[in-house]
């Protein structure tokens, strides 16, 4: 109830006394017997030989990114020079029909706008979806579920993380469009019409609703199994103590574990958003493929994952193939900037805590 | 008094009443996240198990328009991709993951190469195919199962190294002493003793990669490419599971389509399989944990 319920310190380091000690001071590697016995006589080469051998596995993983970088930095050089920043905002008017133009590869227009408009949108509509559900999920699962339900439960939900892009994509193109073009969308088009988000003048189904609502249902596992193990990580005693002070389950919830929660959360939540932004094949299969800015949700759309998968194969000039490459390394940075943010908000609740248990 | 009473209870009945309402709240969410679940699987199994027949596991794509054909060739294409993929993920991963856990143990370097990990995983899977095009087929000016077995086998990495490393902290320092103190050079007891001991998280690790690329598609658009005849040779374009799922489903022919559904269900009963077979021998096995 009090706005200052104090902020978790988990610390299980007497749980788990291997575990390793902070940073800076070295475990008890040091010893002088041990000292002794790693440095004694022929194996002290071979033993050099091992751990750099081991150094070059760990350094090559920062060699491959960099190398990632370098490449996707210089083929789409060509695009930069040409374009510049203006790429991500700009837009061209077609001479013959007078609206705006974003994408026109056959004279050389490239605009990466409507792209980034339809990462955006079909992200945000995945989130506004998925968020509600997968934290309703993990608050049930930890907290509510009957024992027995749980590891099942639990199961089911990974089981949705392990189902690949491309069968959501398939499921999504055969039961999911039909479904939203017969039943769900007139119905939206009749209710919400007047908002402008639901226009009537895209009959197929496909668009930013049906790409918004297949990436809800896929980065539903990733927040509700993260939510659950920041949730797992909040004390037991935060719970006893909000339940002594005749809390409904509720309420113990809410005080008890949410609160405490939340960075980790919010941390699940961007992780998400991570995997959103870069998803391809399911996005791709349903959204439409058009260049396009259009307010309405039920209209074709395009993410910038999504062109690169259409039209990379088939991109004939080099402009074109530079552009769709800078479109790459965009998305590259962005999802960067996204899990790392995530990774620190998830790992400042759940450092120091046992491994999830199911 | 009374007055107060009746409020008392007022409140405590709007609250067991807010209890009750998150209570359903939750149930219903969970209802709404199980129910695509069991419709994806039902349609797969009911639409793939009807298109599946003996001539799926046995034959090539026939042209476009005569009717049968099954997927051999994709299926022996993803073997060869994962084989490639695993060759080159498994070893680097696995090595990346004891240097983090005997060698790099909360030093500066350790933690740089952890957080490079997790911006690995972290790339979208399209943006890995570009960037493998660009390296390889780019250069070799041919599409290859190699380049497609690369970047699978990248996407293997950070997985490995991660579980890896989980594993082999929970190995407890006195087991390491004890083989030190019997004479066993140090390289020897990291193989022999610790990571055996921490072997079954390592292979759990290993599987979930595995299980992760198997069903990838994205980055092998532009690099292994599909092939509608047989190659099993790693310089020429390959078919896989997943990328000729993806060609049928996109195709407008209702034949190609029920040999996506085919194949979807084939994909997904050997990723199931095979993660279930890792929560069997983790639940039973003394490391549990692997996430």
């Amino acid at each position: 109830m009090n706005a200052n319920v104090p902020e978790i310190h988990i610390s299980q380091a007497q749980l788990q006394p291997e575990q390793e000690p902070p940073s800076g001071q070295r475990p008890a590697e040091e010893s002088a017997i041990r000292r002794f016995l790693l440095s004694r006589g022929n194996s002290a080469i071979a033993d050099r030989g091992f751990s750099w051998l081991m150094l070059l596995c760990a350094l090559s993983i920062f060699g491959i990114v960099v190398l990632i970088a370098a490449e996707l930095v210089q083929r789409s050089h060509l695009a930069w020079s040409n374009f510049g920043f203006d790429f991500f905002f700009s837009r061209f008017n077609n001479p013959i029909t007078g609206r705006p133009n974003y994408w026109d590869p056959v004279n050389g227009h490239f605009s990466a706008l409507p792209f980034i408009y339809g990462t955006l949108v079909s992200s945000f509509l995945a989130l506004l979806l998925a968020v509600p559900l997968a934290i309703g999920v993990a608050v049930y699962l930890t907290e509510m579920c009957p024992q027995v339900l749980r590891g099942p439960l639990a199961f089911l939900t990974e089981l949705l993380a392990a189902i690949p892009s491309v069968i959501y994509g398939l499921w999504a193109m055969f039961i999911l469009v039909p479904l939203l073009r017969e039943h769900v969308n007139p119905l939206l088009i009749r209710v919400l019409g007047w908002t402008g988000f639901f226009a009537t003048d895209n009959p197929t189904g496909l668009g930013f609703l049906a790409a918004g609502v297949i990436l809800a249902i896929m980065i539903l596992p990733i927040i509700s199994s993260l939510t659950r193990e920041v949730m797992t990580a909040v004390p037991h005693s935060q719970r006893e103590a909000v339940l002594a002070l005749g809390a409904t389950r509720w309420e113990m919830i809410r005080m008890g574990v949410l609160r405490n929660a939340r960075i980790g959360i919010v941390g699940a939540i961007i992780l998400g958003l991570g995997r959103a932004l870069g998803e391809t094949m399911a996005v791709t299969m349903v959204i439409g493929n058009a260049p396009e800015i259009r307010r309405s949700l039920l209209s074709n759309g395009s993410t910038m994952a999504s062109v690169i998968a259409n039209e990379f194969a088939e991109a004939s000039s080099d402009l074109h193939l530079s552009a769709l490459i800078e479109i790459a390394l965009a998305l590259f940075i962005v999802t960067i900037i996204v899990n790392a943010l995530a990774q620190l908000l998830v790992w400042a609740v759940t450092r120091g805590a046992p491994a999830r248990v199911n | 008094m009374g007055v107060k009473a009746g409020e008392h209870n007022l409140r405590s009945k709007v609250r067991t009443v807010i209890d009750g309402a998150a209570t359903g709240l939750a149930v219903l969410a969970t209802v709404l996240v199980v129910t695509p679940l069991v419709a994806i699987f039902v349609y797969l199994i009911y639409k793939g198990a009807s298109s599946l027949s003996f001539s799926f596991f046995t034959q090539i794509p026939k042209p476009e328009g005569e009717p049968g054909g099954g997927m051999a060739n994709a299926i022996v294409g993803s073997g060869v991709l994962l084989a490639i993929s695993s060759a080159i993920g498994i070893p680097i991963g696995t090595g990346g993951g004891i240097y983090l856990a005997e060698y790099g143990r909360g030093t500066k370097l350790a933690n740089m190469v952890r957080f490079t990990a997790d911006v690995l995983n972290g790339i979208p899977s399209i943006v890995m195919g570009l960037a493998i095009y660009s390296l390889i087929v780019y250069r070799q000016q041919h599409f290859s199962a190699f380049s497609g077995g690369v970047a699978l086998g990248i996407m293997m990495i950070p997985t490995v190294t991660r579980t890896t490393e989980e594993m082999l902290l929970m190995v407890p320092q006195a087991v390491r002493e004890a083989a030190l103190a019997l004479g066993v050079p140090n390289w020897r007891s990291v193989i022999s003793i610790t990571v055996k001991t921490a072997s079954p998280g390592i292979i759990t690790g290993c599987m979930l990669a595995f299980a992760r690329v198997a069903g990838e598609t994205a980055p092998l658009i532009f690099t292994a490419f599909g092939n509608s005849n047989w190659s099993v040779n790693p310089n020429q374009a390959i078919s896989a599971l997943p990328l000729q799922i993806y060609i049928y489903a996109i195709s407008p022919y209702d034949d190609l389509h029920r040999l996506a559904w085919a194949g979807a269900l084939v994909l997904i009963v050997l990723i199931v399989a095979a993660v279930s077979l890792v929560r069997y021998v983790t639940s039973r096995g003394v490391l549990k944990g692997a996430s």
